[in-house]
């Protein structure tokens, strides 16, 4: 049979497509956002008219998609770890009420921070829902259990986790695909009355879902996904989680590790597994991919076990992914001589692309406040936050997606003037607009700079949802047409901006001005696409 | 057989174009791949890399071990030098020499290329001109993909074919200046090392 080369998210979203999947829901978010844009690009997905535009948010994504599995079809709804802060009302609630079609949120972890605000690690998540977790080693079991996670969900009657970290997301290998399943047809609940939680329903399926806790722990036991695979020398068991296992593999050629090594990536973790282990071993060594979750647990199961080690005794870092140097040092191999790094290498961190709209906006906003002292912008993510460095310094916040507009009117509750907020466009439709009915409903003085370039740049340029609406919802909201101040972000209007700017900060309620210019990377990349698309039709 | 090859460079100077290419070549000679890449913010014009593992062997981790890479892969110089500590004791440097300039505490860019060219096993060649003098300086690429070829223990035909199939979408001409600048790439390395 053929292998196809897949990144991790490419493998999920293609088991999912295989699996009979009717709907993606998501909001990018790196290193999750390849999944929904493989199916956005798969010529399968749109034979088999699978939904799979993007959602205005994480949450509004995980109530379609939970919409969509008690319609009785089969959904995967997928965000960066992050995003499940924003669904997590619907996502633990979705617990409570079961699945009906198959149900898997895609959770996209980043340990290393290399793309986040931080590095959260969503086993805890899936843990406090009482659900199961899958958390694959390669590539082939993403795809695996993305294709059959889909009959899991429908057996036990609940949305099932399927969690990766950066590493894997974005790494590629040799998959084997499966046989493609049909989707499901229209199969409302059995019982009318499933969804409803009102307290007495919902006493009654919460008691529901833990009596199926049972049911959890037996599969994780017999899960193929998790094994047990012997060695001689019991001075050590190792567990391993996830793709900590080929770290560890990695530094024994041909696979002979000469311990014992729980590979674990089903959770509920497999107690009588790993109590087998924990007998037989002196040691125990835990390898796993972000906060210590399996160690904290294995410490409460086992307090009687004299040594575990792993990144709470500091044997291994606290923080941080893991890579197989970490793994060759905690099992005391000698490290292989290597060469320091030149001291001339300058870091090379992201920046802002040349010739970037939010750079004119942030000039031009600069010179106005600079009458003020520093400390009076309060911003939000995407890649204006890249402003926050030299040289530009132009803001003083970055938080959680939306958070500008409201830290900005609790700065001017508290008597600070002015108070300004840069926000980008997807970012405001994502989570700024109920922010700024706050701000609206109590006249709050705040100056909001929505820096649109009409994309959602940061995460590779995706369709923004605020395309075309960023003035009427402003007005729908309440801010006063006047101002609403539409500029064009130049360095030939800079002048024009340094003066709308003044004016809008010297006014003593809510104002909106939208420097409004295409990214320049993503006007590149569809001039390429129409190019090569007229080429192609020659 | 078992290469590790560590891809380097710059946000937007496309070193996955090189690693589609390879790894085309490799699904076809049946052989084992893992290649982990950097997406997202550092996108953003920061330093990228990639690590590609070849085998004929299952492979194990997605990263690199420090000290194992049989080979570095850049098409930036200073981004071949941060890359160091996962060279193996006898891997080679294969690095274009045209620095790619976005940071203002950047090198002296004869400070790096000293750096560069002291290293005991290096080919260091200016991709970019000989891209040009091939065709199209914007398959430099595709012309340091060459310079390693002889590294890379697959059938030079077996890159060709790589080639072939990641830009037969884009028309014959397309196909054929970048065989041109595989080949002058090729051509370089072969005359620069002693093996
Ligand atoms: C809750 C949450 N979801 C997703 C992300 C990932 N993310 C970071 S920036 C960004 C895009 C923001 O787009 P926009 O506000 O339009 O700014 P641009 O990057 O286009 O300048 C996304 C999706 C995140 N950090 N947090």
């Amino acid at each position: 049979m053929q292998k196809h080369l897949l990144l991790g998210v490419e493998a999920i979203a293609q088991g999912a497509l295989d699996g009979g999947l009717s709907g993606v829901y998501a909001y990018p978010g790196t290193p999750s956002t390849e999944i929904t844009e493989y199916i956005q690009d798969s010529r399968q997905a749109a034979e088999r008219n699978v939904h799979r535009q993007w959602s205005a948010n994480e949450k509004t994504a995980y109530e379609a998609a939970l919409g969509m599995s008690y319609a009785g079809k089969r959904a995967l709804v997928c965000m960066k770890h992050v995003g499940l802060n924003v669904a997590a009302d619907a996502f633990i609630n979705s617990a409570i009420t079961g699945a009906n079609g198959g149900l898997i949120l895609a959770i996209a972890d980043d340990p290393s921070m290399h793309s986040s605000q931080n590095e959260q690690d969503s086993r805890f998540y899936g843990d406090f829902a009482m659900l199961p977790i899958l958390e694959p080693a390669n590539q082939q079991e993403a795809y695996d259990m993305a294709y059959s996670g889909f009959q899991l969900s429908e057996s036990l009657g609940l949305p099932v986790v399927l969690r990766i970290t950066t590493r894997l997301a974005h790494s590629r290998a040799g998959v084997l695909r499966k046989e493609i399943a049909a989707q499901n047809s229209i199969r409302l609940p059995d019982d009318m009355r499933q969804f409803v939680l009102l307290p007495g329903i919902a006493r009654r399926r919460y008691n529901g879902l833990l009596e199926k806790q049972k049911k959890l722990l037996e599969l994780s036991e017999k899960s193929a996904f998790n094994s047990y695979e012997d060695g001689a020398d019991h001075s050590l068991g190792i567990v391993s989680a996830g793709i900590g296992y080929n770290y560890v593999a990695e530094n024994f050629p041909n696979r002979n590790c000469p311990y014992p090594v729980v590979k674990i990536s089903q959770y509920p973790l497999p107690v009588e597994m790993l109590k087998r282990l924990s007998d037989e071993c002196e040691q125990l060594l835990i390898f796993e991919e972000g906060y210590p979750f399996v160690e904290s647990k294995l410490r409460s199961f086992f307090s009687d076990v004299p040594h575990i080690r792993g990144r709470l005794d500091g044997t291994l870092p606290r923080t941080g992914e893991l890579n197989p140097d970490h793994a060759r040092r905690a099992l005391g191999l000698a490290a292989r001589p290597t060469q320091p790094i030149p001291a001339l290498v300058a870091a090379r961190p992201p920046a802002m692309c040349q010739g970037c709209g939010h750079i004119d906006a942030y000039l031009a906003l600069n010179e106005a406040l600079s009458e003020f002292e520093k400390g009076h912008v309060f911003s939000d993510i995407g890649c204006y936050t890249l402003g926050a460095l030299p040289p530009y310094e132009a803001i003083n916040s970055c938080v959680d997606m939306g958070a500008s507009i409201t830290m900005a009117k609790g700065a001017a509750d508290a008597g600070l003037r002015p108070a300004v907020a840069v926000i980008g466009d997807s970012t405001f439709t994502h989570s700024g607009i109920t922010g700024l009915l706050d701000a609206v409903n109590e006249h709050a003085p705040i100056t909001i700079v929505i820096s649109d370039n009409e994309s959602v740049s940061m995460t590779g340029g995706q369709q923004s949802a605020a395309q075309g609406k960023i003035e009427s919802i402003c007005r729908g909201v309440g801010v006063e047409p006047e101002h609403i101040r539409v500029l064009t972000p130049l360095k030939k209007n800079h002048d024009e901006m340094v003066r709308v700017f003044r004016e809008e900060i010297a006014y003593d309620g809510v104002s909106v001005v939208i420097p409004r210019r295409d990214c320049i990377q993503r006007a590149a990349r569809l001039k390429k696409a129409q190019k090569s698309e007229n080429s192609d039709n020659k | 057989m078992k290469i590790d090859i560590i891809l380097a460079g710059v946000g937007g100077q496309g070193i996955l174009s090189i690693a589609t290419v390879l790894g085309a070549a490799v699904l076809r000679e049946n052989l084992n791949l893992k290649q982990a890449e950097t997406h997202g913010m550092s996108q953003r014009g920061g330093a990228v890399v990639s690590h590609l593992r070849i085998s004929s062997d299952t492979v194990a981790s997605d990263l690199i071990p420090e000290g194992a890479a049989d080979l570095i892969l850049s098409v930036e110089p200073m981004e071949a030098l941060r890359y160091l500590p996962y060279l193996s004791d006898n891997g080679y440097v294969v690095t274009n020499t045209t620095p790619f300039v976005n940071i203002p505490d950047y090198p002296a860019p004869e400070q790096v290329l000293a750096a560069v060219n002291a290293l005991p096993r290096v080919v260091a060649l200016n991709a970019d001109e000989i891209a040009k003098a091939a065709g199209n300086s914007r398959t430099s690429n595709i012309v340091m993909l060459g310079a390693a070829a002889p590294f890379l223990q697959l059938d030079f035909t077996t890159l060709e074919e790589g080639v072939r199939s990641i830009f037969a979408r884009k028309g014959d001409a397309i196909v054929d200046l970048n065989l041109r600048a595989l080949h002058a790439g090729h051509e370089f390395a072969k005359n620069s090392i002693r093996l």
